[in-house]
């Protein structure tokens, strides 16, 4: 099956190509900071996690959405999703890769990252966080090859890989709350200490990821034979429309309990974010630009008629994944440092090794991507 | 055997490049290339027996590394019943103060690189 | 049976990292320590804590913050220029940002911007240590909060999960060093090295450790020794005949952010 992704035309390898400049641009940037130090990054004292960290978050968001397509098709026999499940997983499993890899770049000491296994501590969120994102990618593995192994026999999956997927389901849940109660477990900062982080993760989790997973269908119909057919994009949207709202409730609820209770270690963070703290705003454009294109998109979305539109789907879409990437892929973690629990405000912004670094790691994961999808769609002959 | 002709001609390209250092040491190598040590020590006794310590040195500096630093202990009771401070800079390297000589030639040509003196301070060479 | 391709590369995959793995858990596994005895004229107690007299701690005014040279020059800690990167054990901020909500808009005069020491609380219920995956930072019996520099990995949790910015990191190489890992007698960061004990190297978390390896000999903490004014005591929590037990009696005093319940064991005597 795997040897499916090396056989290809020419725009195949020359995109393979691409990707592969970019991973070794990143690799160069990385032994770089090997050898120098994670000072060659923006990250200082005061804030201490920054880009790397934040894209970690992000793609955890985008690997648990996989849960949005698996669910329906596996729980309540959707199927219509039935052509776009294994796209769903293959997500799932470069986004973890990606994840994995972030985790291993923000590392001081990568060589002894194997620490953690050897010395397990379960009262570490963290440690939690290997366990269940390794699980995750192991889950997916599984049922992605033997469902797709199945497949190209033209015989039923066995019988026991129905467990493993109802597993994968609240296992995709577990990812991000785990992820989510490694911030709002600190006493030490009030910007992430509240309830509804969890949930809110999950909720731009499900708008993100599979507002990406339409776009990539929407591409895949344009350079393959691959066509998912206009329903499941349709539910999909859906999709992405309630957990969009479900998320801009939540950041509703957060801003209210800040601002109405007025504690100011709680509202300050907003204010760096919103309007910036004495003078420090590197992040006001970024944040007002998030909302905007927020809200825009929700709109688009919200109305049946712009929705079925897939033009202006895949741009309500395209809103939808930018918004919530610079809400959580730049801003969320950031802000928690900023000011710090001393109060002084330390801005941050990556260096260009820095966001070179985590470009090779995307084109890690978009390398994987289409390596992945390439094997599922010449498997079924859709190519 | 199915492909035959192509699995035993890998075999044996593989086979000669995993064995290319042997060969290259035994042709250009500039013959016995093992490591002559000086150990110059300023006691009579080391901790444990030399033969130990030439292999177990290793070893006994991770499990005095985890007394001192993880479980409180500082003393160390020798071989002879003798009590040492567990210290790298502080003990081994009073008693052997040529780190050159005594620690990096070996571990230059077995090509380990341990991390100790990443942070641990070695007594000054001339 | 036959054996085709991928399972084969699936076998193979497996166990070489079976292997790999089991060899790493049988060393730690083999550890003894039946050899091992305690310093003899260790510095022992049940709960290590500070007092810090802030009305005897009087820098600027004749006092050249020698605590903080004593404890950096003790530890070989870099002294960083760029303030983010910086690296501090014991440092000073003024009243109102080392205890946030209690900054009176009017106030005793002498505590008004006061610059105040601060250091590692070594808490009763350190959030540094809940959060650390590698168990390189952990409580020991005597209170004191101790780092393993051996183990840590960088991942920086610690940092984020402190309420007084207690922990630094090691952003870039704080000790020069030649190829061999010779220290280097020209120091960017290092005015003077103290040999018997280790510098850092880059990537990992260190912070105050209540001189822990000065008590294994005897001696009190490097600042406790170094402060000229006393307005710095150390003792034992649990024994109420300790100095400091006689202090906390005696005089006032506050911790830093008390309401997080993270026990700070710095008192502060005001």
């Amino acid at each position: 099956m795997l040897e499916n992704a090396l056989q290809g035309g020419k725009e195949y390898w020359a995109w393979l190509f691409f990707l592969l400049c970019f991973i070794a641009i990143g690799f160069f940037c990385y032994l770089m900071q090997l050898s120098q130090g994670l000072g060659i990054t923006g990250m200082s004292r005061d804030v201490t996690w920054g880009f790397y960290i934040a894209q970690f978050t992000f793609l955890v968001g985008v690997a648990a959405s996989a849960v949005m397509v698996v669910l329906p098709y596996y729980l309540h026999n959707y199927k219509a999703f039935g052509k776009i499940t294994i796209l769903g997983e293959f997500l799932a499993i470069s986004s973890v890769t990606m994840c994995l890899l972030f985790i291993i770049v923000d590392l001081g000491q990568p060589m002894r990252s194997i620490n953690i296994i050897l010395y397990p501590s379960p009262r570490s969120i963290l440690f939690w966080d290997m366990v269940v994102l390794n699980g995750y990618l192991l889950l997916n593995v599984i049922i992605s090859r033997v469902t797709l192994s199945a497949e190209r026999k033209s015989v039923p999956p066995p019988k026991w890989i129905k467990p493993v997927i109802y597993l994968s389901i609240p296992w995709a849940v577990s990812i991000h709350t785990v992820t989510a109660f490694i911030y709002c477990g600190l006493g030490a900062r009030p910007f992430w200490l509240t309830a509804i982080l969890a949930p809110r993760f999950l909720a731009s989790a499900f708008a993100a990821g599979p507002a990406l997973l339409i776009l990539l269908c929407l591409i895949l119909r344009k350079i393959t034979h691959f066509d998912p057919g206009k329903d499941p994009i349709q539910s999909l949207a859906k999709i992405v429309t309630y957990a969009m709202a479900a998320n801009l409730f939540f950041v509703l609820m957060e801003v209210f309990t800040a601002f109405y209770s007025d504690m100011p270690e709680h509202t300050i963070h907003f204010r760096y974010l919103f309007v910036g703290i004495e003078g420090y705003n590197a992040l006001v454009p970024w944040m007002w630009a998030s909302e905007i294109i927020g809200v825009i998109a929700l709109v688009l979305l919200l109305n049946p008629k712009t929705r079925i539109d897939e033009s202006i789907l895949a741009v309500a879409c395209m809103g939808v994944f930018i918004s919530l990437w610079v809400d959580k892929g730049l801003a969320m973690v950031v802000a928690g440092f900023v000011p710090s629990p001393l109060g002084a405000v330390t801005e941050y912004s990556p260096t260009v090794p820095e966001l070179l670094i985590s470009l090779g790691i995307y084109a890690i994961g978009m390398l994987l991507i289409t390596t992945l999808y390439k094997i599922a769609l010449t498997v079924r002959k859709e190519i | 055997m199915y492909d035959k002709e192509k699995i035993i001609p890998g075999i044996i390209v593989f086979l000669v490049l995993v064995t290319f250092p042997v060969w290259y040491n035994l042709a250009f190598g500039s013959g016995n290339g093992a490591p002559e040590p000086q150990i110059v020590s300023q006691n009579e006794k080391c901790v444990e027996s030399k033969d130990y310590m030439r292999t177990q040195h290793m070893d006994l500096l991770n499990q005095w590394r985890d007394a001192v630093v993880r479980q409180g202990y500082r003393m160390y009771r020798t071989a002879d019943g003798a009590l040492v401070e567990m210290s790298l800079t502080n003990t081994c390297l009073q008693c052997h103060p040529n780190k050159t000589q005594f620690c990096d030639e070996c571990h230059n040509y077995m090509a380990v690189k341990p991390y100790c003196w990443d942070c641990h301070i070695a007594p000054m060479e001339n | 049976m036959a054996v085709d391709r991928r399972k084969f590369f699936t076998i193979a995959g497996l166990s070489t990292l079976v292997g790999l793995m089991g060899k790493e858990v049988l060393t730690v596994a083999a550890q003894s320590e039946s050899k091992y005895l305690a310093a003899e004229k260790v510095l022992t107690a049940h709960r290590w804590a500070m007092t810090v007299d802030l009305t005897k701690c009087k820098q600027g005014d004749g006092c050249e913050k020698e605590c903080i040279q004593a404890c950096h020059d003790t530890h070989n800690v870099p002294a960083i220029e760029n303030l983010k990167h910086e690296v501090k054990w014991i440092w000073t901020e003024p009243y109102e940002k080392a205890f946030p909500s209690q900054e009176n808009e009017f106030n005793k005069e002498e505590l008004i911007h006061k610059e105040v020491l601060v250091f590692c609380n070594h808490c009763d219920n350190p959030p540094c240590v809940r959060v650390c995956p590698t168990q390189a930072t952990w409580k020991q019996e005597d209170g004191i909060v101790m780092m393993d520099w051996h183990r840590c990995i960088g991942c920086r949790y610690c940092i984020a999960a402190c309420p007084y910015g207690s922990r630094s990191f090691n952003w870039v190489e704080p000790a020069a060093r030649s190829e061999d890992g010779q220290i280097l007698p020209d120091q960017p960061f290092l005015k003077k090295v103290n040999s018997a004990f280790p510098t850092r190297t880059r990537g990992v978390v260190e912070k105050c450790t209540f001189c822990d390896a000065r008590l294994a000999k005897g001696l009190q903490p490097a600042c406790v020794e170094a402060c000229k004014q006393g307005a710095l005591a150390f003792g034992d929590l649990d024994d109420p005949n300790s100095e400091i037990r006689a202090l906390l009696k005696d005089r006032f005093s506050i911790r830093r952010k008390p309401g997080l319940g993270t026990q700070p064991q710095i008192y502060y005597l005001v």
